[in-house]
């Protein structure tokens, strides 16, 4: 009872982290500019590498082989954000910017947009307010 | 199930490996690159099981390692890439 239940458990895990995989790749393979196609890669790299190992933890059983599958995972967990992290830093680094914009536009269209969301946000809240005084 | 993953992790593979050709800078083959050694630690653990050999693992274990260092090294090399070009210009 308790064999089955594991090896359908680990054969779940191991079907979602196929799934997040694939998804990774394909969103690695068609994101239009660098830095969105390092935001598929990055975010499914952990996860899915979190399932699968999970799913072979669940069929090796208490053993040697589980351990070191626990050493494997421990370190992709602390090298796999680093990696995309020292990746971001040298793109930003090395001038990679999105096309056709440069970084000052980019500054400017990101300061406004706060500035107006700010203001909206400090509209709605006094709306609220006064709402609230009169209710 | 595992066989299922094998080949999941075949075509993510061959995946990452058109991105590295296709690639427009620098910087989208190397993430294509980590993203592939990553996969392919992954695919030693589970071909470990699937042809039930348990020391792969430890393959497994000194690929991940090295496949970081790799890229970490790669990327201090073009970190500063640039810097070094407007030296060189400013200098002649």
């Amino acid at each position: 009872m308790i064999d089955l239940l594991l090896h359908y458990a680990s054969g779940l895990l191991l079907l979602l982290g196929c799934f997040f995989m694939l998804t990774g790749a394909v969103g690695v393979l068609r994101f239009p500019d660098f830095y969105s196609r390092m935001h598929a890669a990055g975010v499914t790299d952990t996860l899915a590498t979190f399932l699968i190992i999970s799913g072979l933890m669940l069929t090796a059983g208490w053993s040697l082989a589980l351990f070191k599958l626990a050493l494997i995972m421990l370190f992709i967990f602390f090298t796999s954000p680093t990696a995309s992290h020292a990746l971001a830093r040298s793109a930003q680094l090395s001038d990679l910017r999105l096309a056709q914009v440069s970084a000052e536009e980019n500054l400017d269209e990101a300061l406004q947009a706060q500035s107006s969301t700010a203001q909206d946000s400090e509209l709605s809240t006094e709306a609220e307010i006064t709402d609230g005084t009169r209710a | 199930m595992l066989n299922a993953t094998l080949i999941a992790l075949l075509v993510v593979m061959s995946l990452a490996l058109i991105r590295a050709v296709l690639g427009p800078t620098i910087h989208d083959r190397i993430l294509a690159v980590n993203m592939f050694g990553t996969k392919t630690v992954l695919l030693i653990a589970v071909i470990c099981f699937t042809f039930g050999k348990p020391e792969f693992l430890d393959i497994a274990l000194v690929y991940a390692l090295i496949n970081f260092v790799s890229v970490i090294g790669v990327l201090r090399y073009f970190e500063f890439r640039n810097e070094v070009k407007e030296q060189e210009a400013a200098r002649d």
